[in-house]
């Protein structure tokens, strides 16, 4: 296995509200490695989001902090790292994607500018260099005419076309990572598919870490290496893509899975999960997934569960503090259930919890 | 775009007609005795000297035909004469460069203090610098024009002798700075705090976030990116209190004694010269409507989404 490019270690961040602190993130792990993509699944809420934001460093100051935790890039913690050298690392190591074309874009600049603005800052690229640079950038990401629509303006393109206006100015500065937080949401689901197909082929290509946020499971099957699904601002089960596919560990993800429309449920009603993810301020005790969980019971309320290995020869172990992100093959959860279908199930184990307690 | 400025120009038509009549009307309606008022107050006149007055100036038509007339000799660039018989023409001639001087030195030093100190407060919101030019406009805006007026005057004029009292004789800048200052004053709140709100909106925008995921500095999102957008509102207001800066100079021309248009308009008032005032009131109206023209023209260089047909 090599070496992940981003590694992201129990983060921790709170919101400042009126109401008083709100707990966004509740240890977060997970690796990003050379062309791979990590797919983050999760609701609205779950704190998908926030985890990349403050990836990005893109949290809002007044109102947030991060409590805990490291994003280490090379060796280096992002978290301890001056303001400046924080800054190089945007764009020219890790580049982002964001949801709303629209307004992600400024409406009053061309959007060949936005394209080339920060490469040709950073590699001194002269007018015409830039606007080179943009131009291939286009047509590497597959705007027609790009020559010609160089010079235009974010609202004279399509939001298919917009999207892809901001992958290539991600890609402008040569990033090892990507970062797409929910890059088809607002789009059509014919252009959806064709954005998809596009970061992947990119990624490939350029062989990235590609983190792909999403909440639409059907969009991960076919484009993810690993996935993590988080719940509440924690993550509550990780690994490969194929494995948790097969057979899903966690209840909220055999739920999400159920969730997805599927031919042979034609004419039935799709399953949901009932209810609605818990307010981050009123955190149910033990489990967070326990009052929406089918399979809740006494442990349930009284216990956090602790994330675990699941496959041999670790299987319902803790995972050693040191490397809580599971290898290619290996899984983690963190469900008390997982424990339970042991045969020698020691119960609740405790230690190396990096799910933390909930409060 | 020519279309669009043609359309435009054409527009303007009905409105200056409106407008100057309007204008006609209320100094037609002006209470008092035009011919007193050539004749000095408390002098007889004449019953045949009243009669030739009237005869000569045709006070005695129907409105519509008197407004009709002016009109018909204004489109030949004739303002007409006032009751002393001088050319309105060539006092506007003589007037307008003061009060052009005044005006646009008032409304850069106002505009540029006004965004420069809207921006700061925007991006420092809540600090010491906003609080201040909040605190700061919230007293001018209290203080009555006149008051500040004086007040300047009396302190930088009378007191410390650095600046000229009253008069152009000094030319510019020296003549104008104190007056175009005091006028500038009260560009600079409605200036200051639109600006400061715009910036603060667009800093919270997602093409913020976007720009700084780019890498790039502070100072580039802010002048490169947020300005840029801010900026849009402030233009339509500075391209309109321009207009009003020239028309509302009025009360500094003649705190200051500077002979512009304010200062022959408040004359021609106080001597019934109708002449004067719809002769004055019909370029300001002019060159409001131009000024309003060219604000739309900016504003669709400015923001790629507006497009002039």
């Amino acid at each position: 296995m090599t070496d992940a490019l981003l590694s992201v270690r129990d983060l921790r961040v709170q919101f400042r509200t009126r109401r008083g602190p709100v707990t966004a993130l509740d240890g977060v792990d997970y690796d990003v490695y050379a062309g791979r993509t990590l797919a983050v699944v999760g609701e609205s809420g779950s704190g998908k989001s926030v985890t990349a934001r403050a990836i990005m460093g893109l949290l809002p100051r007044r109102t947030s902090t991060v409590t805990g935790g490291r994003i280490m890039l090379g060796g280096r913690d992002l978290l301890s790292m001056s303001k400046s050298a924080r800054q190089a690392v945007r764009g020219e190591r890790i580049a982002m994607v964001f949801q709303d074309a629209l307004s992600a874009l400024n409406p009053v600049l061309p959007v060949g500018f936005q394209i080339s603005e920060g490469a040709r800052k950073r590699r001194h690229l002269d007018r015409r260099a830039a606007r080179q640079l943009a131009v291939d950038l286009m047509d590497q990401v597959g705007i027609p005419a790009a020559k010609a629509r160089v010079g235009a303006f974010p609202h004279e393109f399509s939001g298919g076309m917009r999207q892809r206006v901001l992958i290539a100015m991600a890609l402008a500065q040569d990033p090892e990572i990507l970062i797409a937080d929910e890059p088809t949401t607002a789009l059509d689901v014919t252009i959806q598919a064709q954005i998809l197909r596009l970061l992947t082929d990119l990624q490939a290509q350029r062989q990235m870490g590609l983190v792909l946020i999403t909440h639409d499971m059907g969009v991960v099957a076919n484009t993810a290496d690993e996935i993590a699904v988080m719940y509440c601002g924690r993550i509550v089960e990780q690994g490969s893509c194929g494995a948790i596919f097969e057979s899903p560990a966690h209840p909220y993800t055999q739920a999400l899975l159920d969730s997805i429309p599927r031919p042979e449920l034609r004419g039935t009603l799709l399953p949901a999960i009932p209810g609605s993810p818990p307010d981050p301020a009123h955190r149910p005790s033990g489990c967070s997934f326990r009052t929406r969980c089918p399979r809740a019971f006494a442990a349930c309320v009284d216990e956090p569960p602790v994330v675990r290995w699941l496959e041999d020869p670790r299987v319902g172990q803790p995972p050693p503090a040191a490397e809580p992100v599971p290898a290619a093959g290996q899984r983690l959860s963190a469900c008390h259930l997982c424990v339970r279908a042991e045969p020698n199930g020691a119960g609740t184990a405790g230690g190396g919890a990096i799910g933390g307690g909930a409060r | 775009m020519v279309r669009y400025v043609v359309r435009r120009l054409v527009y303007m038509v009905p409105v200056l007609l409106g407008t100057t009549f309007l204008i006609f009307l209320a100094v037609y309606a002006l209470p008092g005795d035009p011919v007193q008022a050539i004749a000095g107050p408390g002098q007889a006149v004449a019953p045949a000297v009243r009669a030739a007055i009237v005869a000569k100036y045709h006070l005695d038509d129907p409105l519509l035909q008197q407004y009709l007339a002016y009109m018909g000799r204004l489109l030949t660039g004739d303002f007409g004469t006032d009751l002393n018989g001088k050319s309105v023409g060539a006092l506007i001639a003589a007037s307008w460069p003061v009060t052009v001087k005044l005006g646009l030195t008032a409304w850069v030093l106002g505009g540029l203090l006004g965004v420069l100190l809207g921006t700061l407060a925007g991006i420092r919101s809540g600090g010491f610098l906003d609080t201040s030019v909040l605190a700061g406009t919230t007293l001018v805006l209290g203080v009555p024009y006149f008051v500040t007026a004086y007040v300047a005057k009396y302190v930088f004029a009378v007191k410390l002798g650095w600046l000229p009292p009253s008069g152009v004789s000094d030319g510019w800048p020296l003549s104008y700075v104190l007056p175009a200052v005091c006028l500038a004053i009260f560009l600079v709140p409605e200036i200051a705090r639109l600006t400061r709100a715009s910036v603060l909106g667009n800093l919270q925008s997602d093409y913020v976030d976007t720009a700084i995921a780019k890498g790039l500095g502070r100072r580039t999102i802010v002048v490169r990116h947020v300005l840029r957008n801010s900026l849009l509102p402030v233009v339509s207001v500075l391209g309109l209190s321009l207009g009003y800066l020239i028309s509302g100079s009025v009360l500094i021309e003649g705190i200051f004694n500077m002979p512009g248009l304010g200062f022959a308009v408040f004359r021609g008032i106080a001597q019934h010269n109708g002449a004067t005032v719809v002769g004055i009131g019909t370029l300001l109206i002019l060159v409001f409507l131009l000024l309003n023209l060219l604000v739309d023209l900016l504003y669709g260089i400015l923001d790629p989404r507006i497009r002039l047909v």
